[in-house]
């Protein structure tokens, strides 16, 4: 019951995220947000027992795809008009 | 205007809530994917044939290694594009460039941790595609930790810091020589009698038996995975972070 | 309304991992063609394929299964292992034909979680790093050749551009052959005359020098991306905002 508690409030959150990460403007923060859903997502297949495909989401997902991301956004205009 | 975009995506949501209504159960151990022979020939005998503990390492390296290679080739690709698309259009111009753009010392506080925690975060990245065996890991997970160890060090100093240590020509050389590692390990197996990546050919030149022959080519076929991923994600990080200018911080 | 047997029971309580994921997926599709900032598409595109990840490995997970690294008890390097072999055969446990692993039985098979989903997505992942970087060095240079990644400007942009490239050569090929031998033509000849005129300046310097020797004609109408931005540039003295370079355009438009 504790587990499948743990599934359901990480699955809407993980809606939340991705909805958070389309809204916002500042496409900065949307990219850390996105890093924040990779993350999340991460967690949730860890629980179902993808311990590789959950680290390989933590690793990539989180980590080089967020960086690289910022790093394009630094060199692009920061707003977004949507 | 937007709404009409809805329609396709409603459409789409529609067809599969109602192909999810078939779907098996949730967790269902007898459910087509989870009782195909295939799945289960690989939980079963993959001890048998490999030795190795961890099944989706040796899935990933050995029973499915044709396709882990040319995943390799992609990301190689991938790598070389972004390259080539970004190499010589980074010139300055003008008022185009970015306002948050400082330039500054880099800080003592950052770079002496950075100093500290870098050898850490490559040590753990050989730690995990040594161990992947027998633990969650692989060439895939320590190449993007190593990566990440040489991008840390870019964000801390700037760009010019770490490609003295990983200099782009480097990376493009180190990825090349880990897909050909893999390709030759594929080629020594077949010299030796046996079909491409058919690693357990192999214990004729190493001095174990076939199912540890295949258990060491897996590591170095991981080793070949971790190599190009490296350098692909510092050189993705390093093109992308400069327009392709190669120099200064982020 | 969540009683056994109802189609909201169904997806929402006993299906919530097929109901998000799908949820996922249309909030990825719906980015991809309803925003019109490229990165938030390539978010929205990275969301898809998690989404799509998010199935596969929920395909992959039985009830009270572990994940799929053999437990102790099947290790083919465990204690375990070794233990039943020595009481075989004592002597030659190390190489000896009874040694090893034995393959697992169908009741046993079901502890493990199923492989096979997860090695196809893990890989997918990375290819999806690779690709996403891809993605984004294309941005970065949409974003050089037009100072702007918002799709609904940029296709202003690209009309404009065109717009200006089927007037300019056809204006500089017919002035320089026809313009004695064809009356009919005149008339266009003035409007794009004016045109260049009240345009950029540098631009007909460029067609002054494009008529005397062919290469640099070739390279113009290749790419008419490259000869857009130097607009900007020639204007960027006058507008000294920073960063602005879509400004004194859409000024102009």
């Amino acid at each position: 019951m504790g587990l499948e508690l743990f599934n359901t409030f990480i699955l809407l959150l993980l809606v939340v995220a991705a909805l958070a990460a389309l809204r916002i403007r500042d496409l900065i923060t949307a990219s850390a947000v996105f890093g924040i859903y990779s993350f999340l997502m991460c967690l949730l297949w860890a629980e179902m027992g993808a311990v590789d495909v959950a680290f390989t989401e933590a690793t990539v997902g989180a980590g080089i795809s967020t960086v690289v991301l910022v790093a394009t956004i630094f060199n692009l205009k920061r707003k977004s008009n949507d | 205007m937007k709404w009409i975009s809805l329609v396709p995506v409603l459409a789409v949501g529609g067809l599969l809530l109602f192909a999810a209504k078939d779907f098996p159960e949730w967790g269902d151990p007898q459910s087509p994917a989870s009782s195909s022979p295939v799945s289960s020939h690989f939980i079963n005998n993959t001890g048998v044939d490999t030795e190795v503990p961890n099944m989706v390492t040796a899935v990933l390296a050995d029973y499915r290694g044709f396709d882990t290679m040319f995943e390799t080739v992609v990301v190689f690709i991938a790598g070389v594009a972004v390259i080539a698309i970004l190499k010589g259009s980074g010139r300055r111009r003008g008022g185009l460039r970015k306002d948050h753009e400082v330039e500054a010392e880099p800080d003592l506080i950052v770079t002496n941790t950075v100093r500290l925690v870098v050898p850490v975060i490559q040590i753990f990245a050989f730690y995990v595609l040594a161990h992947g065996h027998v633990s969650p890991g692989g060439g895939f997970q320590g190449g993007v930790v190593m990566g990440a160890s040489f991008i840390l060090l870019a964000l801390a100093w700037d760009l010019d810091h770490a490609l003295v240590r990983m200099s782009l020509p480097k990376c493009i050389i180190i990825a090349a020589a880990g897909i050909i590692l893999y390709g030759g390990i594929g080629f020594l197996s077949m010299l030796l009698g046996g079909e491409f990546l058919d690693y357990a050919e192999l214990e004729k030149v190493l001095p174990v038996s076939r199912e540890m022959a295949r258990y060491h080519a897996m590591l170095g076929v991981e080793i070949g995975v971790g190599f190009t991923v490296t350098s692909i994600m510092f050189a993705l990080y390093a093109n992308l972070s400069s327009e392709g200018r190669l120099k200064g911080g982020l | 309304m969540f009683e056994d047997g109802t189609v909201l029971n169904e997806l929402l309580v006993e299906r919530l991992n097929y109901f998000i994921y799908v949820v996922l997926l249309l909030i990825g599709l719906h980015a991809m063609i309803a925003k019109k900032n490229l990165i938030k598409k390539l978010i929205g595109m990275s969301i898809f394929q998690t989404a799509i990840i998010l199935f596969y490995v929920s395909i992959s997970v039985k009830e009270d299964a572990t994940i799929p690294i053999y437990k102790p008890e099947h290790d083919p390097h465990g204690e375990h292992t070794y233990a039943q072999n020595l009481d075989v055969n004592s002597s030659n446990s190390e190489m000896g034909a009874g040694h090893g692993p034995v393959a697992l039985q169908s009741a046993e098979t079901a502890q493990y979680a199923n492989p096979l989903p997860h090695v196809l997505m893990l890989t997918a992942i990375v290819v999806g790093v690779a690709t996403l970087g891809l993605a984004l060095a294309l941005c970065q240079r949409i974003y050089q050749g037009y100072g702007t990644i918002e799709e609904d400007e940029l296709l202003n942009k690209i009309e404009r551009a065109d717009a200006r490239t089927s007037l300019s050569p056809l204006a500089k090929a017919k002035s320089s052959r026809k313009l004695s031998n064809r009356n009919s033509r005149k008339s266009v000849l003035e409007e794009t005359g004016k045109e260049k005129t009240k345009g950029v300046a540098s631009m007909r310097a460029t067609t002054g020098s494009k008529q005397k020797s062919s290469a640099p004609k070739r390279k113009a109408i290749a790419n008419p991306s490259q000869a857009k931005p130097r607009k900007p540039v020639a204007q960027k003295p006058s507008g000294k905002k920073p960063g602005g370079s879509s400004k004194p355009n859409k000024g102009s438009a």
